[in-house]
This record gives structure tokens, sequence and C-alpha cells, in this order.
């Protein structure tokens, strides 16, 4: 072949048939060269017939016989690609195979960092025993969660010097978790605790998105990634659990005591570095396989709208009114919590084009159950408030489910809009992704305010 | 003249075996090979030889090589195994034996 003037479209033409194979799961590197080496002969035989180059390429693609018939019969053969591997060094191009390698150096120190952070504060006197386990859970989050937002810095190539001020929630956090004169065990310390690591989630979205947190779909995006993040960290603390199964019987067989390793090493370091390398996982997969988190959705979205109507029908059914325990108000955020995250997630999977389906009007069924639910829950608690008294807990619960309820039933308001046909999807994922600081900044509330408020008790 | 697809199929196994039994080949070659031998009238699509030549390779039939050909192409070349030699020769009397019973049901139909 000559390089004239016809010779760059037709390389950029069987570049285009090439990345078009290559998107293709059944295809592997090599198969896409065999299959371009057998186009570029045939178009070699056909100009040297007459034809143009351009024509040739027409002739020999139609030749290679539809695309997806190929690719079908490539999948009977090689059905094992259609269970997509996890590729850590993908094949393909050098350059990405060092940005690859580069990527799994930056991961693997920062996971470390992250597990030797929280062997830190050892070194001063604070052992991770029963003594200082009030300093560790006020803590835990600290450890970790600012070596995952350098990874984002550093992944989206933020200029670090702009984003400095990422800093800054971290800083305050350490600060005030560690200058409160909590009461030991107090509520309080419990509630900062635990609020503590969904307002430095916020943070960890801004820097996944690149600090771009009001364009784009990236809001959705950190959502999707939340979601899956959660699964492998699941998925690998049961793993890390045989692994310190065996590390306890083996060394126990040789007359050995090694607990120690499991709860002073095992379990918080790896505790700590699974975050990084789930984190790592998730993005390095997201194309590759199946979301997890919307499968689990659908899977459970009619189930727990089940629970929900027949809950409704046998307490209508018998009239029991709701048993009013300590713990029932927290109960009801839980289920929240968890109708929140079914309709988030079937929303981050959904295609916003598609026109309603009969799961839509199942979400907004599961939705309203779940409203009623817990306005029949509320309306019980509020009857009894007063003779219970306003305890941290009971604000910080109360509060949650305010908070919730807007969610919800501001979701419910724009899913029957959607049904009706009168509202786009967009308008939906729009308000439940605006929706989302608002949980992080109410969290943050509770771990500034709330001590100071009830007087670290 | 249209074979059918289960009669391509089918004879797309001893053809290629056959085909890398006179030497090592390559994809492209062995779809104009096809071509020649059936005067035409065999057609593949292209890109389904591949599959078959992977089938084959899996089951140990033939092996492959990337190599660099004269003209300086990167390709990936073919050879029969001699398991693919084996499986040749039992391919070929099966086939004889489909031909000659229909040959001999034909001959007297011509007769008759």
């Amino acid at each position: 072949m000559s390089a004239g003037p016809g010779h760059a479209p037709l390389e950029e033409q069987i570049g285009q048939w090439r990345a078009y194979l290559r998107r293709r799961r059944a295809f592997n590197g090599p198969d896409v060269e065999e299959l371009e080496t057998h186009l570029r002969d045939q178009v070699a035989v056909l100009t040297q017939a007459g034809l143009a180059e351009d024509e040739a390429f027409l002739v020999a693609v139609k030749r290679m016989g539809s695309l997806d018939a190929l690719s079908r019969e490539f999948a009977r053969e090689h059905s094992e690609r259609l269970w997509k591997q996890l590729v850590i060094a993908p094949e393909g191009d050098a350059g990405r195979g060092t940005a690859t390698r580069t990527e799994t150096l930056v991961v693997f120190a920062l996971a470390v960092a992250a597990a030797l952070a929280i062997k830190i504060p050892g070194l001063f006197g604070r052992e991770l025993d029963d003594a200082h386990a009030p300093f560790y859970v006020r803590n835990a989050s600290l450890f970790v969660l600012p070596f995952l937002t350098a990874y984002f810095v550093w992944k989206r190539r933020m200029d670090p010097r702009h984003c400095v001020w990422l800093a800054v929630p971290f800083i305050a956090a350490a600060v005030v978790m560690n200058i409160f004169p909590f009461t030991r065990d107090s509520h309080t310390e419990r509630l900062s605790a635990l609020h503590l690591p969904i307002a430095l989630w916020l943070v960890v979205g801004i820097a996944y998105v690149g600090g771009r947190w009001f364009q784009g779909g990236g809001r959705m995006d950190f959502v999707r990634f939340s979601g899956e993040l959660f699964i492998y960290y699941v998925l690998i603390a049961l793993g890390g659990g045989v692994l310190t199964a065996f590390t306890m019987m083996m060394f126990q067989a040789i007359g050995m005591k090694p607990d120690w390793i499991a709860q002073e090493w095992l379990i918080p370091c790896g505790a700590m570095g699974a975050v990084l390398v789930g984190s790592w996982l998730v993005e390095a997969k997201q194309s590759v396989i199946e979301n997890m988190a919307p499968v689990l959705t659908r899977l459970f979205t009619p189930l727990f709208t089940i629970l929900l109507l027949a809950f409704l029908a046998t307490m209508a059914w018998t009239g029991r009114p709701i048993d009013i325990q300590r713990n029932v108000l927290i109960a009801f955020d839980l289920l929240l919590v968890l109708v929140v995250g079914l309709v988030l997630y079937s929303a981050s999977a959904r295609d916003p084009e598609a026109p309603p389906s009969l799961f839509d009007g199942l979400q907004l069924l599961l939705i309203a159950s779940a409203l009623v639910v817990d306005a029949v829950a509320l309306a019980a608690i509020a009857s009894r408030i007063s003779e219970f008294g306003f305890t941290p807990n009971r604000v910080a619960a109360l509060g949650e489910n305010l908070i919730l309820l807007i969610s919800l039933a501001g979701s419910a308001w724009l899913y029957a809009g959607f049904l009706r046909g009168r509202k786009p999807f967009r308008a939906l994922e729009a308000w439940q992704t605006a929706y989302l600081p608002v949980y992080a900044i109410w969290a943050a509330l509770v771990v500034v305010l709330f001590p100071p408020l009830f007087a670290y008790a | 003249m249209d074979l059918g697809k289960d009669l391509v199929a089918a004879s797309a196994t001893p053809l290629v075996l056959a085909i890398l039994a006179e030497g090592e080949s390559y994809g492209y070659a062995i779809i104009k090979r096809v071509s020649e031998l059936s005067g035409g009238h065999l057609h593949w699509t292209d890109g389904m030889l591949y599959p078959v030549l992977h089938r084959l390779e899996r089951h140990g039939l033939v092996a492959s090589k990337w190599r660099s050909s004269e003209s300086g192409r990167h390709r990936k070349y073919y050879r029969l195994t001699k398991e693919g030699r084996t499986q040749l020769e039992a391919q070929r009397k099966r086939w004889q034996i489909v031909d000659e019973t229909l040959n001999r049901i034909w001959m007297k139909a011509c007769r008759a």
C-alpha cells in the first residue's frame, strides 16, 4: 500500500472498525488483530482488482459478516469472556499499561498509609485496647477518609493548590472530636462518632467529582460509587474474616496465642486499607462489570413493598398499636434510610429517557407505603414524646426522620408526576442528587452542635 | 448455490483440517482456498472462519503462532497437530460413507 492521499481515510476507517470491535466483550486483543489482518488482506486484493479504497473497505467489511452474528459466534466459542474478568492490567496500548501500574502503586501506598495511620496513636501511648476504644471510635473515619480523598484528588488530576480547602473539614473534625470533653460512653460521643463519617463522606464526594459538585452527572456517579464500594467492602470484609479465622486456627495449632496479630494488626489495618483497595476496584471495574447495587435494588424493592403493605394491613386488621420501645424511632429511621437507598439506586441505574414502567409504579407504591408506616410510627411517638423528654438520641432520630420524610415525600411527588407524564424522570434524579448534601450537613450539625447543646452527656 | 447453514457448518471442520493438511496457513488464505476448491460454490462469511479455527485450537487439533509474513504483515498462522491429522482421517471416513450412500441411491434413481 502506498502512503498516498487516499491512505489516511482508509486507516481512519479501519481504526473506527477496530475500536468498534474492541468494545464488544466477545473479542479480545489478538482476535481483533487477527480479524484486522484479514480485513487488510481483503482490502489489498480488492484494490489491486481496481476498486477504490473506500469501496474495497466497504466490500471487505460486508464479507466479514454482521458483527452481531460474529460476536455471537465468538462468544459461544469463548464463553469465559462473557464472565468479564476484572483486568487490573488491561491489554492494549503500552501507555495505558504504565498508567495502570502507577495507579496500582499510588493506591497501594495510600492503603498502606491508611493501615499504618491507625497504628500511629499507639506510638504515643494510645494503644488499641479497651481503655482507648472511645478515642478510636471517634476518630475512625479520620484515619482513612483523608487518604481516600487524596486518591481522588490525584486520580481526577485536581490542582493540589486549589483543593487545599478539602483538608479543612478533616482538620476541623479532628479538632472537634478531640477537644470536646465528652463524658465517657456518653450518647453525644456515640452520636458524633456515628455522624462524622456521613458528614466527611461529602468531602470524599467533592473530591470524587473532581471539585465540580454542581456540574454534570458527577453526583449520581458518586452515589453509584458509594453503593458499589459498600458491596465490595462487605465482600473484602468477608474474605478478611476468613483470613483472620485461619490465622487464629493455624497459630493456635502450634500452641501460640495469635490474638494480638488479629486484634491489633490484621483487623484494624485491614479495615482501613480495604476502603482504599475497595474504592480502587470500584473505579477499575466500573465499565467492566454490571453494577451490583441496582441489581439488589430490583430484587428487594418488590419484597420490601410486600413487607410494608403486609405490615399496614396487619396493623389495620388487628388494631395493634406500635409498641413504643426506646429504639423504635431508630428502627423506623433505618427503614426510611433503606427505602431512600432503594429509590436512589434504582434511579441511578435507570435510563432517564425511558417511559414509565411497571417497576416505577412499584417504586411509588414502596415510597407511599413507607411514608404511611412512618407517619403511623411518628404519631405513636409524638403522643408520648413529652413523657420521654428530649435526649440527644431522640432529637437526632427525630431530625433524621424529618429529613428522610422530606426526601421521600419529594420523590413520591415527582414519581407521581412522572407516572402521569407531567414531569421528566430527570426532575426526580435532580431532586435526589440535590438533596444529598442535606444528609451530610445534618450529620455535621449533630457532630458539632449536639455535644455542647446536651452538655457532652 | 446456497448450501444451507447446517451443511456449511458441518463441512467446515473437515475442510479446514484438510486445507491445513496441505501446509500451515492463515485465515484469509484458508477462505481463498475454500472458494477455489469449491469453484466458488461454497461461500463462507469471512469472519465465521475464526471461531471455527479457535474451536479447533481449543480441542488441540490445530496449533497457532503469530509470525510476520514476507510482505511484513503480522499474521496468526495455523498448522495441523498430530491429533488433528487423526481427526481428519476419521472425518474423511465419515464423509466418504455419507458420500457413497448418497451416490448409490442417486445412481439408482438415474438408472430407473
